[in-house]
């Protein structure tokens, strides 16, 4: 078995869905991720805070330098992500077409190069 | 042990047996590197001994077994290499010192098919597809494949490398996509095979891609002989290819298809592609690929241009619009009302495509006949113009300018 990361690719401009469509992709959410957790391949998920909630910490000599705001603006972000435990790519495409039906963006599939 | 074989022979064995020894090693030794090393160094080993004893029986089943000896020496030499190793002795058959031993390596064919939707694996970009097609399936080597599509060769190299990382990296399967997948994964083994068959077609330079193409398009029709589809783009390829002979003057200019002399068409290929064609109509499951067949074998099936059946040339175009939308081919099935409505109707029909296909030279092109089998001189001129100006293509170019008077 093998894990990948499931990114929701975001825009950074453009309306945000209203109250009724965010219910609607929420209830299709949390269906996906039920059907994830049945069939075994569920590890985590979330959605993440706007970018500018963002605080960016990288060393710098002997200190560690705080930087208010997101490593760097674009113009999408990772809005939300899941990672899954499957055998291969196809398996994770799967997934993958899953979440982006549900959600409505984007969905970037990449696989872990190491986890402990 | 046959007779001391050439060095062209072992040559022609080689080419034909490298995809398929590639394809098992990947199998056995679960990665394509290790495989095309080892397929490599049993090349090596068989350049020294077959001209001396002669070219074994089984080639390819030589080619495996010495090629998997080697791979297990290299992994032996390589502790990272444990657990490889650990699954390549695995398959390994019972003790056997005679290389020649007859082939033991299972079902052969569907390891040409599983490296074939590998290769060909939707997560890939398409010319990374291609690239990896022609090295893994067709044997050409990297340079070879960087000249075909007139690329620098590290540039070609470094896509087949990225390529070959994501399989591995990503984890993509190799193997053939259960029935209920099929139909998603087909279309892009498809046009990989077709996209090297135009690419061989577009430029007479090139033909050898054209003949990759069809090897491969008949490797795919033995590996699928159930899918039609498959059987469709065969049927299209040996069609197209069989007119080859007749599209190019004496001169080096090409001749358009009304204007060829259709006795020195191919009649072999026309005959196996008119085969392939009735065989997908049996099926009665059509597709893009079977009803572009079949319009060229309503061509390949009049004796001159004069006796075409334009009604079931326009029937067809109908049929594939309806399967596979697109500007291109209502353009196509336009040309083709011209011969059963007359140049004004499909005139009406050419303009209405002019915003979408504005740029492509053909529209322009199509249009100017009409226009003259209408007797309008100043604006044939135009439109032969408009043509020109969209093209770079000296063959498209001798063309033009020679109607253009």
């Amino acid at each position: 078995m093998a894990h990948y990361l499931l990114s929701v690719i975001t825009p950074s401009e453009g309306e945000a869905p209203g109250e009724d469509e965010m219910n609607a992709i929420m209830t299709d959410v949390a269906t996906l991720q039920s059907d994830m957790q049945s069939a075994g391949v569920w590890v985590f998920s979330g959605g993440l805070e706007a970018p500018d909630t963002a605080t960016v910490l990288a060393r710098s000599g002997d200190d560690v330098l705080v930087t208010d705001g997101p490593f760097a603006e674009l113009k999408e972000y990772v809005g939300g992500l899941t990672i899954i435990d499957v055998p291969d790519l196809d398996a994770a495409m799967h997934w993958g077409r899953r979440s982006t039906e549900a959600v409505g963006l984007p969905i970037e599939v990449r696989p872990f190069h190491w986890t402990p | 042990m046959t007779a001391a074989p050439s060095s062209a022979a072992i040559t022609r064995i080689v080419a034909e047996e490298y995809g398929r020894c590639v394809a098992t090693l990947t199998r056995v030794l679960g990665d394509i590197d290790l495989a095309e090393d080892a397929v490599q160094d049993a090349l090596t080993v068989a350049l020294v001994r077959w001209p001396a004893d002669g070219v074994p029986p089984n080639p390819g089943g030589w080619l495996v077994t010495t090629g998997r000896r080697r791979a297990l020496d290299r992994l032996r030499r390589d502790a990272v290499g444990r657990d490889k190793e650990a699954r390549a002795a695995r398959e390994e058959p019972p003790p056997d010192d005679e290389p020649d031993a007859p082939e033991e390596e299972g079902p052969v064919h569907d390891d040409r098919l599983r490296m074939v939707f590998t290769c060909c694996h939707p997560a890939l970009a398409l010319p990374a597809r291609v690239a990896l097609t022609l090295r893994l399936l067709g044997g050409l080597t990297t340079p070879e494949i960087a000249r075909a599509f007139l690329v620098p060769e590290a540039t070609m190299a470094q896509r087949i490398v990225r390529a070959k990382n994501k399989i591995r990296a990503a984890r993509i399967p190799y193997r053939v996509p259960h029935d209920a997948d099929l139909p998603d994964r087909l279309p892009g083994v498809l046009a990989v095979v077709y996209l090297v068959f135009t690419e061989g077609h577009a430029t007479s330079t090139r033909d050898d891609l054209a003949a990759e193409a069809i090897r491969l398009g008949r490797l795919l029709a033995e590996l699928m002989p159930d899918e039609p589809e498959v059987l469709g783009l065969l049927a299209l390829m040996l069609l197209t290819e069989a007119r080859r002979p007749a599209r190019t003057a004496p001169d080096g200019t090409r001749v358009l298809l009304a204007d060829q002399d259709r006795a020195r068409w191919d009649r072999e290929l026309v005959a196996e592609g008119l085969e392939l064609v009735r065989r997908c109509l049996r099926r009665d499951r059509p597709g893009p690929y079977q009803v572009q067949a079949a319009i060229n074998a309503v061509h390949a099936s009049a004796p001159d241009a004069a006796a075409t059946d334009w009604r079931q040339i326009v029937a067809l175009h109908d049929q594939l619009l309806a399967l596979a939308p697109s500007p291109v081919v209502a353009l196509n099935r336009a040309v083709a009302v011209a011969e059963t409505e007359g140049p004004d109707a499909a005139r009406v029909l050419v303009d209405a495509l002019a915003e979408r296909l504005d740029r492509y030279h053909l529209l322009h092109a199509v249009r100017a006949d009409l226009l003259r089998r209408l007797g309008r001189e100043d604006e044939t001129r135009a439109a032969l113009d408009a043509a020109l100006a969209r093209t770079d293509d000296p063959d498209d170019r001798a063309l033009l300018t020679a109607r253009r008077g």
